[in-house]
């Protein structure tokens, strides 16, 4: 029972995966030497598909947005986005056209993408498992999908790394190279003689944004996948205590696409501040 | 820690994403927003303006009836004025009327007698003297005794 609930857990944790060895494409456990250059197709094919659903969504309404009285999904859209513009013009006083689709898009995109952790544990593996085995000839057990994007932490980095480029961009952009650097120098003691203490304490700072940002995003879906993951092993029980936290979620999945978004907001806020 | 390539392509895809939402989704869904903001203003500062003017014209109007109220009391008092001065007039005019009818009447009646009383003096003379004729027969000469018979004729 040990050794199977571990397998099972373990299943359901590792993604698909996709490589290239020597003799052509390889997938799952024939990419463990693979390193670096290993795809995780599940995370990229669900996020893809999310991004996909919310961009093309959207853009149906972008394009006959009406001025006059919207239609339903109109009004769910515009809700949406009057809450973002709402979220980023509070926070972010400046002028950029980038801040607020950006947000958008994060806010959006995360929330899609955490909401599979609402699709029970055991579905989409199954239903992958017996595609893979009936179309495909594979053995069930060596089909794996994790369908929760934000559990990878590919994709919780791509979205915070690319953040941190554009805080990297704005800070550089508005302040100039020499006022970038005089930031991490300069602060919090501004004296020359304490320009290596500022150094590291500001290069910590600094480096702490993207990371924080990825690993809170990954940290409470994994978290919360894993849970999902071990009250499904207890059998019939699961059902009141699986609805408690699906239900508990409602809560956590909104909330973390919500601060992913804030603090982009701010942290773009902060790189646009001239001291 | 299992970060791979994945990280490049979930990049790209995020990159991608975003420069799609920049361009073709967030332009036209807060022009959209901001127009209908604008419309709804707009909207409602009409509406403001129309209730105004409403209360204006009621204003107008409730002033209007009470002029015309005025006014009409006041044709009425005129026309009550005009209808005695008429009566008095036209009451007039027959008192008048009827003095005139009376004097001409009298005056008609006056002559009339003076014709019969003219007419009757003349007859009286011509019998008189035909009287006197058949009398004294020829001893008489109307023509030498006519001033006595003329005296006789005013005698009457």
């Amino acid at each position: 029972m040990a050794a199977d609930t571990g397998s099972y857990i373990n299943h359901h944790l590792t993604n698909a995966q996709m490589c290239m060895t020597d003799s052509g494409v390889a997938f799952n456990k024939a990419c463990a030497d693979a390193g670096f250059w290993t795809l995780h197709v599940d995370t990229l094919g669900w996020s893809i598909v999310l991004g996909l659903i919310f961009l093309l969504s959207f853009r149906s309404v972008a394009k006959k947005a009406t001025t006059g009285v919207p239609g339903k999904w109109q009004c769910v859209v515009e809700m949406i986005v009057g809450f973002v513009d709402t979220s980023v013009k509070e926070t972010f006083h400046g002028k950029n056209k980038l801040i607020a689709p950006l947000s958008l898009t994060i806010f959006v995109w995360i929330l899609l993408m955490n909401m599979m952790d609402w699709i029970p544990v055991d579905w989409i593996p199954t239903v992958a498992g017996l595609i893979g085995q009936h179309a495909l000839g594979m053995d069930p057990h060596d089909v794996y999908i994790k369908s929760v994007p934000t559990t990878d932490m590919n994709m919780t980095f791509a979205m915070s790394l690319g953040v941190f480029a554009l805080i990297i961009f704005y800070s550089i952009k508005i302040k100039g190279f020499s006022g970038f650097i005089k930031e991490l120098t300069l602060q919090p003691f501004n004296h020359w003689a304490f320009i290596p203490v500022n150094f590291i304490l500001e290069s910590v700072t600094l480096l702490a944004r993207p990371v924080s940002l990825a690993l809170r995003l990954f940290g409470n879906l994994y978290a919360a996948e894993l849970i999902f993951i071990l009250i499904a092993t207890i059998g019939i029980a699961q059902l009141p205590v699986h609805f408690l936290w699906a239900a508990f979620h409602l809560l956590v999945i909104p909330l973390q696409a919500f601060i992913f978004m804030m603090l982009t907001i701010v942290y773009l806020s902060l790189a646009h501040e001239d001291h | 820690m299992n970060l791979n390539a994945t990280l490049l392509g979930e990049s790209i895809a995020f990159i991608v994403f975003v420069i799609f939402c920049m361009k073709f989704v967030w332009p036209p869904i807060m022009a959209a927003i901001e127009d209908r903001q604008k419309t709804i203003a707009d909207g409602l500062a009409a509406s403001e303006r129309a209730a105004k003017d409403l209360e204006l014209a009621q204003d107008n109007a409730k002033a209007q009836l009470k002029e015309a109220k005025a006014q009409a009391a006041e044709i009425v008092d005129a026309a009550k004025k005009r209808e005695t001065q008429i009566i008095e007039e036209a009451a007039g005019k027959a008192q008048t009327e009827r003095e005139k009818i009376i004097a001409s009447g009298q005056a008609e009646i006056e002559s009339e007698r003076n014709r019969a009383r003219e007419e009757l003096r003349s007859q009286v003379a011509v019998l008189a003297v035909v009287g006197a004729e058949k009398i004294l027969e020829r001893s008489i000469d109307a023509a030498t005794h006519s001033d006595i018979l003329d005296k006789l004729v005013a005698e009457l």
